[in-house]
């Protein structure tokens, strides 16, 4: 639990410095920089003025406070904080105050917060989130950044670079890329001798078997909640469907691929390598506990499992449909309308969102998946548990990043795919439903962003 | 303050903080609103139509939540009326200990609601939770789906909020019972009444104004219940026992940012409870000045 209090950003109360001061401050600071990240440099340095008035220089003005919000409230925290940590040993000008938040509350205060001149200078969010929250006005366009940073297109996969940009500007800064993945428990995999982690829909079932045979009366916990719309969407794509249309206006999730995904996830139950009435959290603590053998969940967790002393193995979920394909999803740098306003905040938050984008190999020790491909390359992400994972970078499917998009599936997926692990309604029934109110949702949306 | 707040500053107060966000309330709902974008545009009652036409997206959950409310509301008023009186009259009685019973009574009161929801969702969860491994223990059924199950989740809601509230409602029937002059108990022991009568005859009638100032703010706190439904069940099983407010927090959750209509939600919603407090304001009032608490 993070409770730093809100916290409106005001220079940090230091002396005042003479004119050499501040010099000798940032030369300091881009020698430890330099020194830091093995004569990386953050920008295009000599190439002068970049866009928007950020040069790719660091900051070297009067020292202040940055406000740094969040949502890395799971095994993820330790990491970004180590992160935040070197980068203030190394700016001597810029302090960080850190507010992490969890997500949902995180994407409810920040409009109101910075509506109120209390938000935040600088942030990460989720790639799917950027469009709605750009087109709300409290984010402001980074394309000076992003030249500075040389970032690159071929630098990225297509999926995490495209939706970073809302009408033709960039907003978001990628990090780092994180997906669903098959946790299975190495000890119980060992007692009737299966060898290799299931891969497709016949090896998952004769896994799951053997392990019924073993002892394992229940191997497979299918969730109600969370994250059972991931594993939903997951599946949806392996069978070639589309939660939505490409521009957002249709739903398509209650077709065929999207019956196919959410029967074969009941069927889960009915076969019994999953009990019903699976509650929140309950098939991670299961998993945890050794109750259960295998659960899908998100490679944020990685961290607390091994901290946890467990015997697992995090490979891709099994192509259970016609093609692998994965719900995976990125966390975006934000720079807020509010410290926009302010040309010396603004730059200290290009410097540190700069800074940070560097790190994204280091990263990895949140249990995540650098963005840039050439950080994919690096020893601290080659040494990671979810390397393993890294031929699936090439099958990740993101949410379209349509303004208003994010609000939809809550209150239509998440519903049909609850009713339906519930036993409450079949999974056709559940997903016609569903898909009848996406429709109106999404009018509604249109209505409200579309110009 | 330093002076006396007049009649002056009570107006002030009452037009800063309660008339004008009902008058602000009620424009937001008939207009497309939101405080980030620049355009407010007017559309009505669109809102309301909406929420009123049986084939609008918005219909069935909002008035499932709201039936959810009643359904709650019917359910757990009664049972935190009678099962605090009795825990009253019990605390009201000489013995040893008193002091530390009223205690253990009142104890869960003073903890959040995310705690108390946290910690009964380990309690009563179906697979791993500690209720269904003691009635299995004991031989019963155990397999029962406390949280994401109709009519077991109701239970599960209804008696958590009884465990956790019952203590304030025991607390101000307390207090009323000690304002009935022992005379009268005095007097029906000279007429010969029996415990029972006595009960009927003194204790009931002396309760009824705090028995009715307890009953609406029960009623009120019920039709509001948000936090256990919120926290313990998340809205399974499907969207049928998530209450009114809890259907409104998901309505406004992340980003579907449909402030106008939440607000018309809520205009529609607080009508039955205002009716009543219109109703019973003037038991209220007298039950307040009784029962001695400061509302």
């Amino acid at each position: 639990m993070n409770a730093t209090p809100w916290y409106s950003g005001t220079s940090a109360a230091l002396p005042p410095l003479s004119r050499r001061g501040f010099l000798w401050l940032g030369a300091g600071a881009a020698t430890a920089y330099l020194a830091g990240c093995g004569g990386d440099s953050v920008g295009g340095g000599a190439d002068g003025e970049g866009v928007g008035g950020f040069s790719g220089e660091d900051y070297a003005g009067a020292a202040l406070t940055l406000t740094y919000w969040n949502g890395f409230t799971g095994g993820d925290g330790p990491a970004m904080q180590a992160l935040v940590k070197k980068f203030v040993s190394e700016h001597d000008n810029i302090e960080i105050k850190t507010n992490s938040i969890s997500w949902p509350d995180f994407y409810q205060q920040l409009p109101a917060a910075t509506q109120a001149g209390k938000g935040p200078d600088v942030g990460a969010m989720h790639l799917d989130q950027i469009a709605t929250t750009a087109a709300r006005q409290v984010i402001v366009p980074l394309d000076d950044l992003a030249e500075a940073l040389d970032l690159a297109e071929e630098d990225f996969a297509p999926s995490v670079w495209g939706p970073g940009i809302y009408n033709d500007e960039r907003y978001g800064i990628p990090f780092d890329v994180h997906c669903l993945a098959m946790y299975y428990n190495k000890d119980h995999f060992d007692e009737p001798g299966i060898s290799e982690p299931p891969t497709d829909a016949a090896s998952f079932d004769e896994a799951m078997t053997k392990l019924q045979g073993a002892g394992f009366d229940t191997p497979f916990w299918m969730p109600n909640l969370w994250p059972s719309h991931l594993m939903f969407l997951s599946l949806l794509w392996q069978f070639g469907g589309e939660p939505y249309g490409e521009d957002g206006t249709e739903a398509t999730f209650g077709d065929e691929a999207g019956v196919k995904a959410l029967s074969w996830m009941v069927e889960q139950i009915d076969k019994g390598y999953s009990p019903t009435n699976v509650e929140a959290d309950a098939q991670y603590t299961a998993f945890k506990n050794g109750d259960t053998s295998v659960t899908w969940d998100g490679i944020w967790q990685i961290n607390d499992l091994q901290a946890s002393g467990l015997p697992f193995g995090v490979p891709s979920i099994p192509t259970i449909g016609d093609e692998p394909a994965v719900w995976a999803n990125s966390h975006q740098f934000f720079l807020t309308r509010e410290a926009a306003d302010d040309e010396d905040r603004s730059n200290a938050a290009k410097t540190y969102i700069g800074w940070l984008s560097e790190q994204s190999a280091d990263w990895s020790a949140a249990g995540m998946i650098p963005a840039r491909n050439s950080a994919r390359e690096e020893p601290a992400y080659q040494e990671s548990v979810q390397y393993a994972l890294n031929e699936q970078t090439e099958y990740l499917h993101f949410l379209s990043a349509v303004p208003g998009l994010g609000g939809v599936t809550p209150e239509t997926i998440e519903v049909a795919v609850n009713e339906a692990m519930l036993g409450v309604k079949p999974p056709e029934e559940a997903l016609m439903d569903a898909q009848e109110d996406a429709v109106q949702l999404l009018e509604e949306v249109l209505s409200r962003y579309g110009e | 303050m330093t002076s006396p707040p007049g009649c002056s500053s009570y107006l002030a107060l009452f037009v800063t903080f309660v008339l004008i966000p009902i008058v602000y309330g009620l424009w937001i709902s008939l207009h497309s609103w939101d405080f980030m974008l620049p355009d407010k545009p007017f559309i009505g009652l669109d809102n309301y139509i909406s929420l009123m036409s049986p084939d609008s997206v918005n219909f069935s959950p909002f008035w499932q939540s709201m039936q959810a409310s009643a359904i709650f509301t019917v359910a757990s008023v009664p049972l935190l009326l009678v099962v605090p009186l009795a825990v009253a009259l019990v605390m009201n009685a000489n013995f040893r200990g008193r002091n530390v019973v009223r205690a253990i009574y009142f104890a869960p009161y003073v903890l959040g609601v995310a705690v108390v929801g946290v910690v009964w969702r380990f309690v009563l969860d179906t697979n791993v939770g500690a209720l269904n491994w003691l009635l299995g223990a004991l031989g019963l059924p155990d397999s029962i789906a406390w949280l994401s199950s109709l009519p077991a989740a109701w239970v599960a809601l209804v008696g958590v909020t009884v465990w956790w509230t019952l203590g304030f409602n025991a607390v101000i029937f307390l207090a009323g019972l000690q304002d009935i002059p022992k005379e009268l108990y005095e007097a029906a022991k000279v007429d010969g009444a029996s415990k029972w009568q006595a009960f009927r005859n003194v204790t009931l009638p002396g309760l009824r104004q705090v028995t009715a100032f307890v009953t609406m703010i029960t009623i009120i706190a019920s039709a509001n219940m948000f936090g256990q439904s919120y926290v313990m069940t998340s809205g399974a099983p499907g969207p049928e026992n998530k209450t009114l407010q809890a259907g409104l927090a998901t309505l406004q959750a992340a980003n579907s940012v449909r402030y106008d209509l939440l607000m018309a939600a809520a205009v529609i919603a607080s009508v039955p409870v205002l009716l009543l407090f219109v109703i019973a304001q003037r038991y209220v009032i007298e039950g307040v000045s009784r029962s001695g608490v400061k509302g």
